[in-house]
Protein backbone atom coordinates (compact mmCIF):
# COMPACT_ATOMS: atom_id res chain seq x y z
CA UNK A 1 0.00 0.00 0.00
CA UNK A 2 3.06 2.58 0.72
CA UNK A 3 6.14 3.10 -0.02
CA UNK A 4 7.71 2.26 3.48
CA UNK A 5 7.82 -1.10 3.72
CA UNK A 6 9.65 -0.96 7.35
CA UNK A 7 7.03 0.82 8.87
CA UNK A 8 4.05 -1.16 7.76
CA UNK A 9 5.83 -4.22 9.23
CA UNK A 10 6.42 -2.25 12.34
CA UNK A 11 2.29 -1.77 12.36
CA UNK A 12 1.90 -5.34 11.59
CA UNK A 13 3.52 -7.03 14.63
CA UNK A 14 1.77 -4.43 16.98
CA UNK A 15 -1.35 -6.02 15.56
CA UNK A 16 -0.32 -9.31 15.55
CA UNK A 17 0.81 -8.37 19.42
CA UNK A 18 -2.88 -6.85 19.54
CA UNK A 19 -4.44 -9.80 19.21
CA UNK A 20 -2.59 -12.21 21.23
CA UNK A 21 -3.32 -9.91 23.82
CA UNK A 22 -6.91 -10.28 23.19
CA UNK A 23 -7.03 -13.92 22.99
CA UNK A 24 -5.50 -13.90 26.46
CA UNK A 25 -7.78 -11.32 27.52
CA UNK A 26 -10.82 -13.56 27.33
CA UNK A 27 -8.43 -16.76 28.59
CA UNK A 28 -7.89 -14.53 31.28
CA UNK A 29 -11.42 -13.73 32.45
CA UNK A 30 -12.39 -17.19 32.72
CA UNK A 31 -11.61 -17.14 36.83
CA UNK A 32 -12.35 -14.22 38.77
CA UNK A 33 -8.19 -14.30 40.16
CA UNK A 34 -7.16 -13.62 36.51
CA UNK A 35 -9.58 -11.39 35.25
CA UNK A 36 -8.58 -7.95 36.34
CA UNK A 37 -5.36 -9.13 34.50
CA UNK A 38 -7.45 -9.71 31.38
CA UNK A 39 -8.72 -6.72 31.32
CA UNK A 40 -4.97 -5.26 31.44
CA UNK A 41 -4.36 -7.28 28.44
CA UNK A 42 -7.40 -5.65 26.62
CA UNK A 43 -5.80 -2.50 27.21
CA UNK A 44 -2.58 -3.01 26.44
CA UNK A 45 -3.30 -4.79 23.38
CA UNK A 46 -6.38 -1.87 22.24
CA UNK A 47 -3.32 0.99 23.05
CA UNK A 48 -0.49 -1.11 20.71
CA UNK A 49 -3.38 -1.18 17.95
CA UNK A 50 -3.97 2.55 18.15
CA UNK A 51 -0.78 3.86 18.32
CA UNK A 52 0.12 1.18 15.62
CA UNK A 53 -2.46 2.60 13.15
CA UNK A 54 -1.67 6.18 14.51
CA UNK A 55 1.59 5.82 12.46
CA UNK A 56 0.84 4.70 9.14
CA UNK A 57 2.34 6.37 6.16
CA UNK A 58 -1.30 6.77 4.77
CA UNK A 59 -2.84 9.04 7.31
CA UNK A 60 -2.60 12.67 5.89
CA UNK A 61 -4.52 14.42 8.51
CA UNK A 62 -4.77 13.96 12.66
CA UNK A 63 -6.54 16.88 13.94
CA UNK A 64 -10.26 15.13 13.29
CA UNK A 65 -8.98 11.80 14.42
CA UNK A 66 -7.97 13.29 17.80
CA UNK A 67 -10.89 15.39 18.48
CA UNK A 68 -12.90 12.32 17.76
CA UNK A 69 -10.76 10.08 20.31
CA UNK A 70 -10.88 13.33 22.76
CA UNK A 71 -14.84 13.30 21.96
CA UNK A 72 -15.62 9.17 22.55
CA UNK A 73 -12.99 9.46 25.80
CA UNK A 74 -15.71 12.01 27.00
CA UNK A 75 -18.46 9.99 26.13
CA UNK A 76 -16.88 6.85 27.48
CA UNK A 77 -16.13 7.70 30.61
CA UNK A 78 -19.47 8.68 32.22
CA UNK A 79 -20.83 5.26 30.25
CA UNK A 80 -17.70 3.15 32.34
CA UNK A 81 -19.20 4.61 35.34
CA UNK A 82 -23.11 4.05 35.34
CA UNK A 83 -24.31 2.28 38.37
CA UNK A 84 -25.07 -1.38 38.67
CA UNK A 85 -28.43 -1.59 38.12
CA UNK A 86 -28.09 0.39 34.71
CA UNK A 87 -25.53 -2.26 33.40
CA UNK A 88 -27.63 -3.76 31.19
CA UNK A 89 -29.06 -1.00 29.22
CA UNK A 90 -25.40 0.26 29.06
CA UNK A 91 -24.44 -2.87 27.59
CA UNK A 92 -27.20 -2.30 25.32
CA UNK A 93 -25.92 1.27 24.32
CA UNK A 94 -22.39 0.03 23.68
CA UNK A 95 -24.02 -2.75 21.13
CA UNK A 96 -25.38 0.10 19.57
CA UNK A 97 -22.10 1.98 19.45
CA UNK A 98 -20.41 -0.51 18.09
CA UNK A 99 -22.74 -1.06 15.20
CA UNK A 100 -23.05 2.44 14.39
CA UNK A 101 -18.79 2.69 13.76
CA UNK A 102 -19.15 -0.69 11.49
CA UNK A 103 -21.90 0.52 9.62
CA UNK A 104 -20.96 4.09 9.29
CA UNK A 105 -17.30 2.52 7.85
CA UNK A 106 -19.15 0.29 5.79
CA UNK A 107 -21.19 2.95 4.01
CA UNK A 108 -18.30 5.35 3.67
CA UNK A 109 -16.17 2.38 2.30
CA UNK A 110 -18.90 1.39 -0.16
CA UNK A 111 -19.34 5.09 -1.50
CA UNK A 112 -15.35 5.58 -2.11
CA UNK A 113 -15.24 1.79 -3.89
CA UNK A 114 -18.43 1.96 -5.52
CA UNK A 115 -18.04 1.61 -9.60
CA UNK A 116 -15.72 -1.32 -8.99
CA UNK A 117 -16.85 -3.39 -5.73
CA UNK A 118 -15.26 -7.35 -6.44
CA UNK A 119 -18.28 -9.41 -6.05
CA UNK A 120 -17.17 -11.13 -2.68
CA UNK A 121 -15.86 -7.53 -1.20
CA UNK A 122 -19.56 -6.75 -2.04
CA UNK A 123 -20.75 -9.44 -0.64
CA UNK A 124 -19.31 -9.01 2.78
CA UNK A 125 -19.87 -5.23 2.96
CA UNK A 126 -23.34 -6.15 2.51
CA UNK A 127 -23.45 -8.34 5.48
CA UNK A 128 -21.75 -5.69 7.46
CA UNK A 129 -23.84 -3.03 6.42
CA UNK A 130 -26.99 -5.25 7.16
CA UNK A 131 -25.87 -6.63 10.09
CA UNK A 132 -24.51 -3.64 11.36
CA UNK A 133 -27.49 -0.97 11.24
CA UNK A 134 -30.02 -3.63 12.53
CA UNK A 135 -28.00 -4.20 15.59
CA UNK A 136 -27.89 -0.42 15.77
CA UNK A 137 -31.66 0.22 15.85
CA UNK A 138 -31.91 -3.19 17.94
CA UNK A 139 -29.85 -2.18 20.46
CA UNK A 140 -31.09 1.43 20.49
CA UNK A 141 -34.40 0.06 21.37
CA UNK A 142 -33.47 -2.56 24.12
CA UNK A 143 -31.67 0.21 25.69
CA UNK A 144 -34.97 2.12 25.60
CA UNK A 145 -36.89 -0.47 27.16
CA UNK A 146 -34.35 -1.47 29.53
CA UNK A 147 -33.97 1.97 31.21
CA UNK A 148 -38.02 2.42 30.94
CA UNK A 149 -37.87 4.91 28.88
CA UNK A 150 -40.09 2.62 26.28
CA UNK A 151 -42.92 0.61 27.04
CA UNK A 152 -41.62 -2.22 28.37
CA UNK A 153 -44.41 -4.52 27.63
CA UNK A 154 -44.11 -6.47 24.55
CA UNK A 155 -46.16 -5.08 22.10
CA UNK A 156 -47.57 -8.17 19.90
CA UNK A 157 -49.87 -7.74 16.47
CA UNK A 158 -51.09 -10.30 13.69
CA UNK A 159 -48.21 -11.63 11.23
CA UNK A 160 -45.68 -9.71 13.16
CA UNK A 161 -42.93 -12.35 12.00
CA UNK A 162 -44.13 -12.64 8.66
CA UNK A 163 -43.45 -8.95 8.41
CA UNK A 164 -40.38 -8.85 10.22
CA UNK A 165 -38.97 -11.74 7.82
CA UNK A 166 -40.28 -9.95 5.20
CA UNK A 167 -38.02 -6.80 5.55
CA UNK A 168 -35.33 -8.85 6.44
CA UNK A 169 -36.11 -10.87 2.94
CA UNK A 170 -36.02 -7.59 1.59
CA UNK A 171 -32.77 -6.26 2.19
CA UNK A 172 -31.32 -9.75 1.48
CA UNK A 173 -32.81 -9.29 -2.13
CA UNK A 174 -31.31 -5.72 -2.34
CA UNK A 175 -27.93 -6.65 -1.45
CA UNK A 176 -28.06 -9.78 -3.41
CA UNK A 177 -28.92 -7.09 -6.62
CA UNK A 178 -26.14 -5.23 -5.47
CA UNK A 179 -23.34 -7.80 -5.53
CA UNK A 180 -24.58 -8.07 -9.20
CA UNK A 181 -25.14 -5.24 -10.27
CA UNK A 182 -22.29 -3.15 -7.57
CA UNK A 183 -22.57 -0.03 -9.82
CA UNK A 184 -26.13 0.67 -9.40
CA UNK A 185 -25.48 2.88 -5.67
CA UNK A 186 -28.98 3.97 -5.70
CA UNK A 187 -30.02 0.78 -3.99
CA UNK A 188 -27.42 1.24 -0.93
CA UNK A 189 -29.23 3.18 1.02
CA UNK A 190 -32.28 0.28 1.24
CA UNK A 191 -29.64 -2.08 2.79
CA UNK A 192 -29.02 0.42 4.93
CA UNK A 193 -32.33 1.79 5.95
CA UNK A 194 -34.76 -1.72 5.95
CA UNK A 195 -32.39 -3.51 8.49
CA UNK A 196 -32.36 -0.10 10.48
CA UNK A 197 -36.11 -0.55 10.48
CA UNK A 198 -36.22 -4.01 10.67
CA UNK A 199 -34.14 -4.05 13.92
CA UNK A 200 -36.85 -1.34 15.12
CA UNK A 201 -39.37 -4.05 14.66
CA UNK A 202 -37.66 -6.68 15.71
CA UNK A 203 -37.67 -5.44 19.88
CA UNK A 204 -41.11 -3.86 19.61
CA UNK A 205 -42.53 -7.64 20.77
CA UNK A 206 -39.84 -8.30 23.22
CA UNK A 207 -40.47 -8.42 26.60
CA UNK A 208 -38.29 -7.80 29.89
CA UNK A 209 -37.85 -11.43 30.62
CA UNK A 210 -36.21 -12.05 27.22
CA UNK A 211 -33.90 -9.13 27.41
CA UNK A 212 -30.86 -11.37 28.38
CA UNK A 213 -31.55 -13.84 25.13
CA UNK A 214 -31.87 -10.68 23.21
CA UNK A 215 -28.58 -8.47 24.54
CA UNK A 216 -26.53 -11.46 23.84
CA UNK A 217 -27.62 -11.98 19.69
CA UNK A 218 -27.18 -8.26 19.77
CA UNK A 219 -24.15 -8.95 21.05
CA UNK A 220 -23.04 -11.65 18.87
CA UNK A 221 -24.50 -9.67 15.54
CA UNK A 222 -22.47 -6.67 16.69
CA UNK A 223 -19.25 -9.04 16.67
CA UNK A 224 -20.26 -10.42 13.15
CA UNK A 225 -20.85 -7.35 11.80
CA UNK A 226 -16.91 -5.91 12.89
CA UNK A 227 -15.58 -9.33 11.65
CA UNK A 228 -17.44 -8.86 8.38
CA UNK A 229 -15.56 -4.98 8.56
CA UNK A 230 -11.89 -6.76 8.98
CA UNK A 231 -13.00 -8.69 5.44
CA UNK A 232 -13.83 -5.43 3.74
CA UNK A 233 -10.60 -3.53 5.03
CA UNK A 234 -8.50 -6.61 4.69
CA UNK A 235 -7.91 -6.50 8.77
CA UNK A 236 -6.87 -9.72 10.17
CA UNK A 237 -6.64 -8.03 13.56
CA UNK A 238 -10.93 -6.79 13.05
CA UNK A 239 -11.66 -10.32 12.00
CA UNK A 240 -10.18 -12.06 14.87
CA UNK A 241 -11.65 -9.56 17.76
CA UNK A 242 -14.97 -9.45 15.58
CA UNK A 243 -15.09 -13.40 15.31
CA UNK A 244 -14.08 -13.81 19.24
CA UNK A 245 -16.91 -11.36 20.12
CA UNK A 246 -19.38 -13.40 17.80
CA UNK A 247 -18.65 -16.31 19.09
CA UNK A 248 -18.84 -15.24 22.52
CA UNK A 249 -22.66 -13.58 21.97
CA UNK A 250 -23.37 -16.65 20.26
CA UNK A 251 -22.55 -18.96 23.19
CA UNK A 252 -24.43 -16.52 25.65
CA UNK A 253 -27.34 -16.83 23.24
CA UNK A 254 -27.54 -20.45 23.36
CA UNK A 255 -26.82 -20.54 26.95
CA UNK A 256 -29.81 -18.35 27.29
CA UNK A 257 -32.33 -20.03 25.06
CA UNK A 258 -31.56 -23.57 26.73
CA UNK A 259 -32.41 -21.83 29.97
CA UNK A 260 -35.64 -20.37 28.68
CA UNK A 261 -36.37 -23.76 27.11
CA UNK A 262 -36.65 -22.00 23.54
CA UNK A 263 -34.70 -23.99 20.10
CA UNK A 264 -32.08 -21.91 19.34
CA UNK A 265 -33.83 -21.46 15.62
CA UNK A 266 -36.62 -19.96 17.80
CA UNK A 267 -34.28 -16.89 18.94
CA UNK A 268 -32.13 -16.38 16.05
CA UNK A 269 -35.48 -15.89 13.81
CA UNK A 270 -36.50 -13.52 16.19
CA UNK A 271 -39.77 -15.13 17.67
CA UNK A 272 -39.22 -14.06 20.88
CA UNK A 273 -42.25 -12.93 23.22
CA UNK A 274 -44.41 -15.15 21.25
CA UNK A 275 -47.96 -15.05 22.39
CA UNK A 276 -48.47 -17.24 26.04
CA UNK A 277 -51.68 -19.22 25.90
CA UNK A 278 -53.82 -17.77 28.18
CA UNK A 279 -53.02 -19.57 31.31
CA UNK A 280 -54.16 -16.29 33.47
CA UNK A 281 -58.35 -17.77 33.41
CA UNK A 282 -57.95 -20.11 35.90
CA UNK A 283 -56.74 -17.83 39.08
CA UNK A 284 -59.35 -19.79 41.70
CA UNK A 285 -58.48 -18.52 45.17
CA UNK A 286 -56.67 -21.13 46.49
CA UNK A 287 -54.76 -20.70 50.15
CA UNK A 288 -51.55 -19.45 50.47
CA UNK A 289 -49.73 -19.19 53.91
CA UNK A 290 -48.24 -16.26 54.54
CA UNK A 291 -45.77 -15.30 57.60
CA UNK A 292 -44.55 -11.72 59.57
CA UNK A 293 -40.78 -11.35 59.43
CA UNK A 294 -40.77 -12.14 63.11
CA UNK A 295 -41.94 -15.31 62.02
CA UNK A 296 -39.09 -15.69 58.88
CA UNK A 297 -36.58 -14.49 61.08
CA UNK A 298 -37.33 -17.13 63.37
CA UNK A 299 -37.17 -20.05 60.80
CA UNK A 300 -34.24 -18.63 59.23
CA UNK A 301 -32.42 -18.69 62.61
CA UNK A 302 -33.10 -21.75 63.28
CA UNK A 303 -31.80 -23.50 59.96
CA UNK A 304 -28.06 -24.92 59.31
CA UNK A 305 -28.03 -24.23 55.69
CA UNK A 306 -30.27 -21.78 53.72
CA UNK A 307 -30.00 -20.64 50.04
CA UNK A 308 -31.11 -17.64 48.54
CA UNK A 309 -32.76 -17.18 44.74
CA UNK A 310 -32.60 -13.95 43.66
CA UNK A 311 -34.58 -12.67 40.47
CA UNK A 312 -34.94 -9.54 38.74
CA UNK A 313 -37.37 -8.31 41.60
CA UNK A 314 -34.31 -7.99 43.79
CA UNK A 315 -32.98 -5.69 41.20
CA UNK A 316 -35.92 -3.21 40.58
CA UNK A 317 -35.85 -2.88 45.14
CA UNK A 318 -32.30 -2.24 45.05
CA UNK A 319 -32.57 -5.03 47.71
CA UNK A 320 -29.21 -6.25 46.98
CA UNK A 321 -27.44 -4.26 50.04
CA UNK A 322 -30.37 -5.83 52.47
CA UNK A 323 -29.90 -8.79 51.46
CA UNK A 324 -26.32 -8.63 52.26
CA UNK A 325 -26.78 -7.76 55.47
CA UNK A 326 -29.06 -10.72 56.10
CA UNK A 327 -26.27 -12.98 54.68
CA UNK A 328 -24.35 -11.68 57.51
CA UNK A 329 -26.88 -11.63 59.78
CA UNK A 330 -27.15 -15.54 59.24
CA UNK A 331 -23.47 -16.38 58.83
CA UNK A 332 -22.82 -14.85 61.99
CA UNK A 333 -25.01 -17.07 63.54
CA UNK A 334 -23.10 -20.32 61.62
CA UNK A 335 -25.61 -20.27 59.03
CA UNK A 336 -24.29 -21.65 55.86
CA UNK A 337 -26.06 -18.95 53.04
CA UNK A 338 -25.54 -19.77 49.71
CA UNK A 339 -27.07 -17.83 46.69
CA UNK A 340 -28.52 -19.74 43.87
CA UNK A 341 -28.70 -18.28 40.44
CA UNK A 342 -30.72 -18.77 37.28
CA UNK A 343 -28.95 -18.25 33.73
CA UNK A 344 -31.53 -15.64 32.78
CA UNK A 345 -32.53 -14.52 36.46
CA UNK A 346 -32.40 -10.37 35.68
CA UNK A 347 -32.11 -8.50 32.64
CA UNK A 348 -28.75 -9.89 31.05
CA UNK A 349 -25.97 -13.30 31.44
CA UNK A 350 -24.61 -12.60 35.11
CA UNK A 351 -26.69 -9.70 35.91
CA UNK A 352 -27.10 -11.08 39.71
CA UNK A 353 -23.89 -12.35 40.08
CA UNK A 354 -22.69 -8.38 39.70
CA UNK A 355 -25.17 -6.96 41.73
CA UNK A 356 -24.65 -9.41 44.91
CA UNK A 357 -20.64 -8.57 44.19
CA UNK A 358 -21.34 -5.35 44.46
CA UNK A 359 -23.07 -5.69 47.55
CA UNK A 360 -19.80 -7.27 48.60
CA UNK A 361 -21.04 -10.80 48.68
CA UNK A 362 -18.34 -13.40 47.95
CA UNK A 363 -18.33 -15.16 44.64
CA UNK A 364 -17.53 -18.44 46.25
CA UNK A 365 -21.29 -18.23 47.49
CA UNK A 366 -23.10 -17.17 44.03
CA UNK A 367 -23.86 -20.64 42.73
CA UNK A 368 -24.96 -21.60 38.98
CA UNK A 369 -28.06 -23.52 38.72
CA UNK A 370 -26.37 -26.53 37.95
CA UNK A 371 -24.01 -26.68 40.69
CA UNK A 372 -26.98 -25.46 43.22
CA UNK A 373 -29.71 -27.86 42.21
CA UNK A 374 -28.26 -30.81 43.98
CA UNK A 375 -28.08 -28.78 47.34
CA UNK A 376 -32.17 -28.24 47.70
CA UNK A 377 -33.40 -31.39 49.18
CA UNK A 378 -30.19 -30.99 52.20
CA UNK A 379 -31.42 -27.21 52.44
CA UNK A 380 -33.75 -26.05 54.85
CA UNK A 381 -34.95 -22.59 53.70
CA UNK A 382 -34.93 -21.33 50.29
CA UNK A 383 -35.69 -17.78 50.39
CA UNK A 384 -36.79 -16.44 46.74
CA UNK A 385 -36.29 -12.72 46.58
CA UNK A 386 -38.06 -11.54 43.53
CA UNK A 387 -38.17 -14.56 41.30
CA UNK A 388 -40.79 -16.04 40.13
CA UNK A 389 -41.17 -18.31 37.07
CA UNK A 390 -37.33 -19.62 37.56
CA UNK A 391 -38.54 -21.24 40.18
CA UNK A 392 -41.85 -22.78 39.12
CA UNK A 393 -42.06 -26.65 39.45
CA UNK A 394 -44.59 -26.57 36.65
CA UNK A 395 -41.84 -26.46 34.33
CA UNK A 396 -40.88 -30.20 35.96
CA UNK A 397 -44.34 -31.81 36.33
CA UNK A 398 -47.09 -29.70 34.33
CA UNK A 399 -46.81 -30.91 30.19
CA UNK A 400 -49.54 -28.14 29.75
CA UNK A 401 -47.54 -25.35 31.47
CA UNK A 402 -46.03 -23.16 28.98
CA UNK A 403 -42.70 -22.99 30.66
CA UNK A 404 -43.06 -27.22 30.94
CA UNK A 405 -39.34 -28.52 30.04
CA UNK A 406 -37.57 -25.01 31.15
CA UNK A 407 -34.56 -25.90 33.94
CA UNK A 408 -35.67 -24.41 37.30
CA UNK A 409 -33.91 -23.93 40.34
CA UNK A 410 -35.55 -26.85 42.43
CA UNK A 411 -36.44 -24.95 45.47
CA UNK A 412 -39.49 -27.01 45.80
CA UNK A 413 -37.45 -29.63 47.39
CA UNK A 414 -36.22 -27.32 50.14
CA UNK A 415 -37.54 -28.45 53.67
CA UNK A 416 -38.98 -24.73 53.72
CA UNK A 417 -39.71 -21.91 50.87
CA UNK A 418 -39.50 -18.87 51.66
CA UNK A 419 -40.67 -16.27 48.66
CA UNK A 420 -41.06 -12.32 49.54
CA UNK A 421 -43.07 -10.94 46.79
CA UNK A 422 -45.28 -7.98 46.75
CA UNK A 423 -48.67 -9.80 45.62
CA UNK A 424 -49.92 -12.52 44.05
CA UNK A 425 -49.94 -11.36 41.06
CA UNK A 426 -48.41 -14.04 38.46
CA UNK A 427 -45.02 -13.68 36.58
CA UNK A 428 -44.33 -11.84 33.54
CA UNK A 429 -45.99 -14.54 31.47
CA UNK A 430 -49.09 -14.42 33.71
CA UNK A 431 -48.03 -18.27 34.44
CA UNK A 432 -49.61 -19.54 37.77
CA UNK A 433 -46.77 -20.79 39.96
CA UNK A 434 -47.98 -24.16 41.95
CA UNK A 435 -44.99 -23.09 44.22
CA UNK A 436 -46.98 -20.99 45.95
CA UNK A 437 -49.21 -23.10 47.10
CA UNK A 438 -47.10 -26.13 48.82
CA UNK A 439 -47.95 -26.51 52.58
CA UNK A 440 -43.87 -25.84 52.93
CA UNK A 441 -44.02 -22.33 51.62
CA UNK A 442 -44.32 -19.40 53.34
CA UNK A 443 -45.50 -16.07 51.30
CA UNK A 444 -43.48 -12.78 52.75
CA UNK A 445 -45.43 -10.05 51.29
CA UNK A 446 -44.08 -6.78 50.93
CA UNK A 447 -40.99 -4.45 48.97
CA UNK A 448 -38.18 -6.75 49.06
CA UNK A 449 -36.08 -4.32 50.08
CA UNK A 450 -38.18 -3.54 52.97
CA UNK A 451 -38.91 -7.16 53.86
CA UNK A 452 -35.53 -8.33 53.90
CA UNK A 453 -34.59 -4.94 56.25
CA UNK A 454 -37.20 -6.15 58.75
CA UNK A 455 -35.62 -9.78 58.82
CA UNK A 456 -32.18 -8.23 59.31
CA UNK A 457 -33.45 -6.05 62.14
CA UNK A 458 -35.56 -8.82 63.82
CA UNK A 459 -32.12 -11.33 63.85
CA UNK A 460 -30.20 -8.62 64.99
CA UNK A 461 -32.27 -8.14 67.75
CA UNK A 462 -31.93 -11.21 68.71
CA UNK A 463 -29.25 -12.57 71.15
CA UNK A 464 -25.96 -12.73 69.36
CA UNK B 1 -5.23 -9.65 -3.32
CA UNK B 2 -7.65 -12.41 -4.41
CA UNK B 3 -5.25 -15.44 -2.19
CA UNK B 4 -6.09 -12.79 0.78
CA UNK B 5 -9.88 -13.25 1.09
CA UNK B 6 -9.32 -17.06 1.57
CA UNK B 7 -6.92 -16.04 4.05
CA UNK B 8 -9.15 -13.99 6.01
CA UNK B 9 -11.93 -16.75 5.73
CA UNK B 10 -9.07 -19.27 7.67
CA UNK B 11 -8.13 -16.30 10.04
CA UNK B 12 -12.13 -15.83 10.49
CA UNK B 13 -12.15 -19.67 11.18
CA UNK B 14 -9.88 -20.35 13.26
CA UNK B 15 -10.62 -17.46 15.59
CA UNK B 16 -14.09 -18.79 16.05
CA UNK B 17 -13.02 -22.10 17.41
CA UNK B 18 -10.44 -20.75 19.99
CA UNK B 19 -13.34 -18.03 20.40
CA UNK B 20 -15.54 -21.01 21.27
CA UNK B 21 -12.87 -22.70 23.35
CA UNK B 22 -11.83 -19.45 25.54
CA UNK B 23 -15.22 -18.34 25.61
CA UNK B 24 -16.79 -21.65 27.13
CA UNK B 25 -14.92 -21.54 30.00
CA UNK B 26 -15.57 -18.28 31.11
CA UNK B 27 -17.81 -19.17 34.83
CA UNK B 28 -21.56 -18.08 34.37
CA UNK B 29 -20.43 -16.05 37.46
CA UNK B 30 -18.24 -13.71 34.92
CA UNK B 31 -20.79 -13.73 32.02
CA UNK B 32 -21.85 -9.86 32.26
CA UNK B 33 -17.98 -8.45 32.60
CA UNK B 34 -17.38 -10.77 29.38
CA UNK B 35 -20.23 -8.95 27.51
CA UNK B 36 -18.86 -5.57 28.24
CA UNK B 37 -14.68 -6.41 27.63
CA UNK B 38 -15.32 -8.28 24.63
CA UNK B 39 -17.67 -5.36 23.67
CA UNK B 40 -14.73 -3.11 24.48
CA UNK B 41 -12.46 -5.36 22.35
CA UNK B 42 -14.78 -5.45 19.20
CA UNK B 43 -14.29 -1.52 19.35
CA UNK B 44 -11.19 -2.36 17.66
CA UNK B 45 -13.08 -1.47 14.66
CA UNK B 46 -11.91 1.96 15.35
CA UNK B 47 -8.57 1.14 13.69
CA UNK B 48 -10.54 1.29 10.13
CA UNK B 49 -12.22 4.19 11.44
CA UNK B 50 -9.24 6.01 11.75
CA UNK B 51 -7.98 5.14 8.74
CA UNK B 52 -11.16 6.03 6.83
CA UNK B 53 -10.82 9.63 8.08
CA UNK B 54 -7.23 10.19 8.25
CA UNK B 55 -6.16 8.94 4.83
CA UNK B 56 -6.65 10.59 0.98
CA UNK B 57 -9.09 9.68 -0.70
CA UNK B 58 -9.34 10.18 -4.68
CA UNK B 59 -13.27 11.46 -4.50
CA UNK B 60 -15.91 11.06 -1.72
CA UNK B 61 -13.27 12.53 0.53
CA UNK B 62 -15.81 15.00 3.06
CA UNK B 63 -17.83 11.64 3.48
CA UNK B 64 -15.14 9.65 4.81
CA UNK B 65 -13.91 12.35 7.24
CA UNK B 66 -17.30 13.03 8.54
CA UNK B 67 -18.38 9.18 8.66
CA UNK B 68 -14.99 8.32 9.52
CA UNK B 69 -14.72 10.86 12.75
CA UNK B 70 -18.51 9.98 13.88
CA UNK B 71 -17.19 6.04 13.63
CA UNK B 72 -13.94 6.78 16.35
CA UNK B 73 -16.25 8.70 18.44
CA UNK B 74 -18.88 5.68 18.81
CA UNK B 75 -15.91 3.57 19.07
CA UNK B 76 -13.83 5.25 21.26
CA UNK B 77 -16.64 5.80 23.61
CA UNK B 78 -17.09 1.70 23.63
CA UNK B 79 -13.19 1.06 24.40
CA UNK B 80 -13.00 3.69 27.38
CA UNK B 81 -16.44 2.82 28.62
CA UNK B 82 -16.44 -1.16 28.18
CA UNK B 83 -12.84 -1.33 29.66
CA UNK B 84 -13.51 0.96 32.78
CA UNK B 85 -17.34 -0.78 33.38
CA UNK B 86 -15.44 -4.00 33.08
CA UNK B 87 -12.65 -3.44 35.64
CA UNK B 88 -15.03 -1.27 38.15
CA UNK B 89 -17.25 -4.65 38.09
CA UNK B 90 -14.31 -7.25 38.28
CA UNK B 91 -13.00 -5.39 41.50
CA UNK B 92 -16.51 -5.95 42.82
CA UNK B 93 -15.59 -9.80 42.67
CA UNK B 94 -13.79 -10.84 46.12
CA UNK B 95 -13.58 -14.40 47.25
CA UNK B 96 -14.45 -15.00 51.24
CA UNK B 97 -11.32 -14.43 52.36
CA UNK B 98 -10.26 -15.81 55.58
CA UNK B 99 -11.29 -12.88 58.09
CA UNK B 100 -13.44 -10.11 56.52
CA UNK B 101 -13.56 -6.82 57.62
Amino acid sequence: MTNLPGMEYIIEITYLIATALFILSLKWLSSPTTARRGVFAGELGMLLAIVGTLLHQGIVEYKWIFIALVLGTIIGVPLGEVAMTAVPQRTALSHAFGALCVTLVGTAEFYLRTPDVPRFMMGVLSLEVILGSLTFTGSLMAAGKLQELLPQRPITYKGQNIVNLGLLGVAIVVAGMLVAHPERTQLFPLIVGIPLLFGVMMIVPIGGADMPTVISLLNSYAGLSAAAMGFVLDSKLLIIAGALDGASGLILSVNMSKAMNRSFSNVLFGAFGQEQPAVAGRQEARPVRSATPEEAAAILAAANKVVIVPGYGMAVAQAQHKVRELYDALTKRGVDVKFGIHPVAGRMPGHMNVLLAEADIPYDKLLDMDEINGDFPQTDVALVIGANDVTNPAARTDPNSPIYGMPILDVDKARTVMVIKRSMGAGFAGIENPLYYLEKTLMLFGDAKSYVGSIVRELGGGHE
Amino acid sequence: MKMDLLTSLYVFMLAAFIGFEVIRRVSPLLHTPLMSLTNALDAIAVVGAILLAGERHAHGATLAKILGTIAIVAATSNIVGGFLITDRMLKMFKASGPKKP
